[in-house]
C-alpha cells in the first residue's frame, strides 16, 4: 500500500468563460465516489487562487525568515488542487488521475509519498 | 562438447530476459535479480567449460541464481523482515531446473510490459527492454544508441528508481488497459528496430545489431502473445524490412532505393517467414496499423521487380492505414503509391496541406515528383533541402548527388 499525491496544475489568471464549474464539480464528484468505492479516498481539496500564496523562506538558522507576497516560482501554471489517495495498485492511480485529468481539462501530476503505508506525519491522538 | 565462451554468452542473451523475470517475482527487486542472475553466470562460466553445458540451461541459472540470492540474502540478513523473506525463497527453492520453467513465459510477459510501463520515458522504456529482456550490457546499449555509458546507466537507474518508488506493478494489464498498454510495448520494439535500420545519426546507414535485437524480441513476444495480431504484424514488418537490408546500400555503403535494388540480394527466407505471418494474422481479421504496413511490405516484396509491383494494392492498402491512423506521414506515403498509379501530378496535389516541413522524406517524396515533371529548379533545391536535413552520413551523400544530378538537368 503506497500513498500518491494526485496534484492538479492550473493555469494564471480567472477560469476561462465557457467553464461550466458546476459540471466539472459533479464530473469530479463521480470520480471521487469510485475512489471513494475503492477504498482509496484520504483527503482532496482545491486550492484558493495563487495571488492567495505567500512564500516563505528562512535563509539559515540566524537570519529572520522572509515572507514575500505570491507564490513560490514564477510559473505559467500553478498547483490549483490536490487528491491524497492510497492504493496499492499503481494503475489503478493512474486511472483515477486520468479521469481527474479528463473531468478539469487541466494537467496532473502523479507522485508517491516516501515510505510504504502511512507516510508523513500522523496527527497525535491527545 | 566443449563450452567456449561465446557459447555462454549467446545463452547470457537468449536466457537473460527468462531467469530475470523469475527472479524479479521470486525476490521482488530488480536490482537482486539482476545481480542473482550475474552471479549464476559468473558460476557458468567457471564451471560449464569443465563439465559440460547443463541440459536446461535456462533452468540451471534460475536454479543457481535463486540459491546465490538466497545466500546473499542470508549474508545481508540484519532485519528480521529480510532473514523471513530468504527464509520463504528458501522454502520455494525445490525441484530440478526443469521444473523452473513452467511459469517462465507469464513472468516473462511481465517483465515486458513493466519495462514499457507507460509512466516511464520512451528512453527508459527503451533501455530498460534493452537490459533486462534482451540481455544487453549497458555498454552495449549506450554504444547503440550513441549516448556515454554514465548517461545511459543513470537513465536505467533512474528508471529502476522510479519502478520501486511510484511502486509499478510487475504483471500484465488488465484487459481494459492491454490494447494501450501492447500499443506501448510494439512502439519499444519498433523504436529499437527502426534505429538499427536507418540510425538517425552517425557514419553508417543502420546498425544491424539493434535491428537484429527487435526482431529477437519481436519474435519472443509474439511466442508470448500468440492471440494479438499487431504483435505478429509487427514482426512480419521487421522481418519485411530486414530482408531487403543487403540490397539497400551498395559496396560503397550508399543508399540504394527500393526501385533501384538488386532483388537477388533480398533474404528469401525471411521473406518467407513474414510473407507467411501477414498471412496468418490478415486470417484474424483485425487489422490493425502495424498489419496493414506488414501487407504493404509483403506487396513490394512480393514483386519479382519494380515494374511488377501492384501499385493499386498499396493505395488500398494505404487507405485503410490512413482510416486508423489518420497521420500526415501516412498520406505522405500513400501519395508515393498514388504516384506511380496516377502520375506523379496527383501525388504532388495530395502533398499540398501536409504540415511535415523539416521532415527529410517529404522533401525526397517533393523532390522524386518535382524531379519526374521535370521541374528540376525546384527539385534541386528539395534534394538540398532533404539533404540539409539528414544527420546520417550515407543518406546524406546520397541526397546531395541526386542534388548535383537534378541540378546539371537546368
Amino acid at each position: 500500500m503506497k500513498t500518491y499525491l494526485i496534484s492538479l496544475f492550473s493555469p494564471d489568471g480567472p477560469p476561462p468563460e465557457d467553464l461550466d464549474l458546476t459540471k466539472v464539480m459533479a464530473e469530479l464528484e463521480v470520480v471521487n465516489a469510485d475512489i471513494r468505492a475503492a477504498g482509496g479516498w484520504v483527503f482532496a481539496g482545491g486550492l484558493a487562487d495563487q495571488g492567495s500564496a505567500t512564500t516563505i523562506r528562512k535563509p539559515d538558522a540566524i537570519t529572520d525568515a522572509v515572507l514575500t507576497d505570491g507564490p513560490f516560482a514564477e510559473a505559467k501554471e500553478h498547483l490549483g488542487g490536490l487528491t491524497i489517495v492510497r492504493s496499492a495498485d499503481y494503475d489503478a492511480v493512474l486511472g483515477w488521475a486520468e479521469r481527474i485529468a479528463g473531468a478539469t481539462g487541466l494537467p496532473v501530476e502523479v507522485r508517491p509519498f516516501q515510505g510504504e503505508d502511512d507516510p508523513g506525519q500522523a496527527p497525535t491522538d491527545h | 562438447m566443449t563450452v567456449s565462451g561465446a557459447d555462454i554468452a549467446r545463452v547470457f542473451r537468449a536466457e537473460h530476459g527468462r531467469a530475470v523475470s523469475v527472479l524479479i517475482r521470486a525476490l521482488g527487486d530488480i536490482d537482486l535479480a539482476e545481480d542473482a542472475v550475474q552471479d549464476a553466470f559468473t558460476v557458468a562460466v567457471e564451471r560449464w567449460p569443465r563439465e559440460g553445458m547443463p541440459p536446461s540451461p535456462a533452468g540451471w541459472i534460475i536454479t543457481t541464481a535463486r540459491r546465490r540470492a538466497i545466500d546473499r540474502l542470508r549474508r545481508e540478513a540484519t532485519r528480521e523482515a529480510r532473514h523471513a523473506e530468504s527464509v520463504a525463497l528458501y522454502a520455494a527453492d525445490e525441484g530440478s531446473g526443469a521444473s523452473e520453467e513452467g511459469p517462465v513465459k507469464d513472468e516473462r510477459l511481465r517483465l515486458v510490459f513493466t519495462c514499457c510501463h507507460p509512466a516511464l520515458s520512451r528512453e527508459a522504456q527503451v533501455a530498460l527492454t534493452l537490459r533486462l529482456l534482451g540481455g544487453l550490457t549497458t555498454p552495449e546499449i549506450a554504444h547503440a544508441f550513441l549516448v556515454p555509458e554514465t548517461t545511459m546507466a543513470q537513465r536505467i537507474t533512474r528508471a529502476k528508481n522510479k519502478i520501486r518508488t511510484a511502486g509499478i506493478p510487475y504483471r500484465v494489464p488488465r484487459d481494459e488497459d492491454l490494447p494501450a498498454r501492447l500499443a506501448s510495448v510494439l512502439a519499444v520494439l519498433y523504436l529499437v528496430f527502426t534505429e538499427g535500420h536507418t540510425a538517425t545519426a552517425g557514419d553508417d546507414l543502420g546498425r544491424p545489431d539493434l535491428a537484429t535485437e527487435a526482431i529477437r524480441l519481436g519474435r519472443v513476444l509474439v511466442e508470448l502473445m500468440p492471440d494479438e495480431p499487431e504483435a505478429m504484424g509487427l514482426l512480419a514488418l521487421m522481418l519485411l524490412t530486414e530482408a531487403r537490408r543487403p540490397a539497400r546500400t551498395d559496396p560503397a555503403g550508399d543508399l540504394v532505393l527500393l526501385a533501384e535494388q538488386d532483388r537477388s540480394r533480398w533474404d528469401v527466407a525471411l521473406i518467407a517467414e513474414g510473407h507467411a505471418l501477414v498471412r496468418r494474422c490478415l486470417r484474424r481479421g483485425a487489422p490493425g496499423p502495424y498489419q496493414l504496413q506488414a501487407a504493404i511490405n509483403a506487396v513490394h516484396t512480393a514483386a519479382a521487380t519494380a515494374a511488377d509491383t501492384d501499385w493499386s494494392h498499396v493505395v488500398a492498402l494505404y487507405d485503410h492505414l490512413l482510416r486508423l491512423a489518420p497521420t500526415d506521414v501516412v498520406r505522405l506515403n500513400r501519395a508515393v503509391a498514388v504516384a506511380e498509379v496516377a502520375g506523379p501530378d496527383s501525388a504532388l496535389a495530395l502533398l499540398e496541406d501536409l504540415g511535415l516541413d523539416g521532415y527529410v522524406a517529404f522533401h525526397v517524396v517533393r523532390a522524386e515528383l518535382l524531379g519526374r515533371l521535370a521541374r528540376w529548379p525546384e527539385s534541386a533545391a528539395e534534394w538540398e533541402r532533404a539533404a540539409g536535413l539528414s544527420d546520417n552520413a550515407p543518406e546524406s551523400r546520397h541526397l546531395r548527388d541526386r542534388a548535383a544530378q537534378a541540378a546539371a538537368h537546368t
